[in-house]
């Protein structure tokens, strides 16, 4: 299976690029963006058949590696 | 005495580390490579500064799996001397040996410059030579020095004194605009609540020793090495 894991801030805490890259979009013209927030994008492959399994595997390397829960939250996506 | 300087590879102040320990304070420093299982013989560890595995994932992310990080766990468990510098710190946070995390620079700047820091507590093994309320000028060298906690985490840090260095003005007070890089409540060093592990931002080993024209680091060794000194008489006397 492939996990498709995205990692961003938590929501209240600051994201300095996140804001610089907001000013930017403003500076462009976007005047419709707002709370952009940055984040982190994983692509793995999981050798494991069972859903259930292979997602509380995934759920383990994001609390224990790929994100730091302290600052991060992490949602993850398996597919075939 | 014997500091130990953890070497992990992308890590860049170790000999800066093992040149104040050895240079300046005449004592043995020993590098320890990051696959070390082992910390016996040493009487106190030096996390150093540097971008530990190219800082990838999170900065101190990857290094605080190493193997050595087991046999640190357990020295700083059982009351060992742990000090984690910049990079060191970082690391410390990851391995849960200290509380928080790091956040990137409110500027986004890597900000290399030398800042004021007010020693909040003079009654640690890291700050026992400095006078409480001394101001100390070292330099900071970090992109991800902006220090988070959570609101619980931080009120508990304040109400055991484990805030032991807090960025300030050359006069001593603790300002947002003497704030270089959005820490929370100025925080620039914490210790944890048994006081035996120290993290700080700023780069004591940068500035200990006249040459360099700025002293104040040394303060911070000479503590350690005056705590250790201490420890070894009582131990000697009990």
């Amino acid at each position: 299976m492939k996990a498709k894991i995205h990692v961003t801030l938590k929501s209240g805490i600051l994201d300095p690029q996140g804001k610089a890259i907001e000013h930017a979009l403003e500076t462009l013209g976007f005047k419709h963006a707002g709370n952009v927030r940055m984040g982190k994008y994983l692509e793995l492959d999981v050798n494991e058949q069972d859903k259930a399994k292979a997602e509380v595997e995934v759920k383990a390397m994001c609390e224990k590696l790929l994100a730091n829960t302290i600052i991060e939250e992490y949602r993850f996506e398996l597919t075939a | 005495m014997n500091f130990g300087v953890i070497v992990f590879p992308g890590s860049n102040c170790d000999h800066d580390c093992i040149h104040v320990i050895s240079d300046v304070l005449g004592e043995q420093a020993t590098p320890v490579w990051h696959k070390e299982t082992s910390l016996s013989g040493l009487d106190a560890v030096i996390l150093p500064g540097g971008f530990s595995y190219g800082d990838y994932l999170r900065t101190g992310a990857i290094a605080r799996f190493s193997p050595v990080m087991k046999a640190i766990q357990q020295f700083a468990k059982e009351g060992g001397m742990v000090i984690g510098i910049c990079n060191g710190f970082q690391i410390l946070l990851e391995a849960g040996l200290l509380p928080g995390a790091m956040l990137r620079n409110r500027s986004l700047s890597f900000i290399c410059r030398d800042v004021c820091v007010k020693v909040e507590n003079a009654a640690t093994p890291f700050t026992g030579c400095c006078e409480s309320g001394q101001v100390l000028k070292i330099p900071i060298a970090h992109a991800e020095g902006n220090y988070y906690t959570d609101p619980v985490t931080l009120a508990a840090l304040q109400a055991n004194a484990q805030i032991v260095f807090r960025y300030c003005t050359p006069e001593g007070r603790v300002t947002p605009e003497s704030n270089p890089n959005g820490s929370l409540d100025n925080i620039a060093g914490i210790r944890n609540a048994e006081g035996n592990v120290l993290g700080m931002m700023p780069h004591p080993e940068r500035s200990a020793e006249d040459a360099l024209g700025n002293d104040d680091g040394r303060l911070i060794f000479l503590s350690m090495l005056d705590a250790l000194k201490k420890a070894k008489l009582k131990a000697v006397g009990a």
